[in-house]
């Protein structure tokens, strides 16, 4: 697979490395002359020094080629995004994965169309709900192509849905219960599966969904 | 009539103090405050400070009103993201970009963008005065 890295932080040049251990063929790109230079002696003809939104150095690159992966991962919103559409749209190049640094800017990239992000302040973040949950509902992972979501409730005593079986729950549409997670073992969801005060529940929704299902297993 | 200016620079704020002149009810943005001074002591639009990826600075400026909207921060891909944004979120009937790459600039008007590109109209300006001298030159010479 041939894949174009645009910035080459530590992001950037870590995912390089990864991809030419696979086995995969990638040019790096990176503008500033003091980390190119840096780069270069571990990269040799592999990077490239320039401004990855400018055309005339993605042509370097070749992203007429097109590549099969375009990574626009620079420190900088904007430019992963202008690289992201440069891409996609005048290059056809199948897919494009994005970074974004400003979780702010995230529905930037939703509102023009990139749907593929990865945002590390965000994921933290998640971890940190994930450990503190306060509305009992925690945003595990987001599948924006598919737009689904999956996430994690905890049952309470007073939960509406204790001692009930799946099957017997009234679930909204759009929403399904994935697995129950009791004294540390996890099993699937069936529909004979049994609803207990303590449990953790994974479930899969579509966005938005959260509320009614909130109601269904967690207030009354 | 209501404009924001994006990028209270020394386009920005040229545009913005044109047009208030005009009678269009202005309100200009920059990230620097001392960006206001651009634009005269006698300024009596608006002027938000902040950055134009903010959204909510963006609402404050008035963007989901605007008739029309000029983005001139000093950096391209800002602009063409911004330019993006107030398009398809507020549905701006009149939003114009200045992009200095102009391959940037014909790649995103060639999408329907209204990009204006200060270095093409000086290549063109350039390229025509010389262009026009040899010609006299030859017919001169002729």
């Amino acid at each position: 697979m041939y894949s174009i890295v645009a910035g080459g932080g530590k992001v950037g040049a870590n995912v390089a490395r990864s991809l030419l251990g696979m086995g995969h063929e990638v040019t790096l790109i990176e503008q500033r002359p003091y980390r190119y230079d840096h780069l270069q002696e571990e990269f040799e003809h592999q990077v490239l020094l320039g401004d990855a939104t400018e055309l005339h150095v993605l042509e370097r690159a070749g992203i007429a080629r097109p590549p099969e992966l375009v990574l626009a991962v620079t420190g900088d919103d904007e430019d992963n995004l202008i690289i992201c559409q440069l891409a996609t749209e005048g290059y056809r190049v199948p897919k494009v994965i994005a970074r974004v640094n400003d979780p702010r800017n995230q529905e930037h990239f939703d509102l023009l169309g990139i749907s593929q992000t990865v945002c590390a302040t965000s994921n933290v973040l998640g971890l940190v709900e994930h450990e503190v949950p306060e509305h009992g509902i925690v945003h595990l992972l987001e599948l924006r192509k598919e737009n689904l979501e999956i996430v994690e409730l905890q049952i309470e005593r007073n939960s509406p849905a204790a001692g009930k079986r799946v099957a017997g729950l009234r679930l909204p549409e759009g929403t399904r219960l994935i697995s129950v997670m009791r004294q540390g073992r996890s099993e699937l969801a069936e529909d004979s599966t049994v609803i207990r005060p303590g449990d953790q529940v994974l479930a899969v929704l579509e966005p938005g969904k959260e509320d009614e299902l909130r109601r269904v297993l967690l207030t009354t | 009539m209501k404009l924001v200016v994006i990028g209270c620079g020394r386009v920005g704020s040229a545009v913005a103090r044109d047009l208030a002149e005009d009678g269009w009810d202005v309100t200009a943005v920059d990230e620097q405050e001392e960006a206001l001074a651009r634009l005269g002591e006698r300024w009596a639009g608006g002027f938000i400070v902040g950055h134009g990826m903010d959204a909510e600075i963006l609402r404050r400026a008035g963007v989901p009103d605007a008739d029309a909207v000029v983005v001139a921060t000093s950096g391209d891909n800002t602009n063409l993201v911004i330019g993006q944004v107030v398009e398809k979120r507020w549905d701006v009937p009149c939003v114009v970009v200045r992009v200095l790459d102009p391959a940037r600039a014909d790649f995103y008007a060639a999408r329907g963008m209204r990009t204006i590109c200060p270095t093409q109209t000086a290549i063109s300006a350039l390229t025509a005065a010389v262009r026009k001298e040899s010609k006299q030159t030859q017919e001169a010479s002729a």
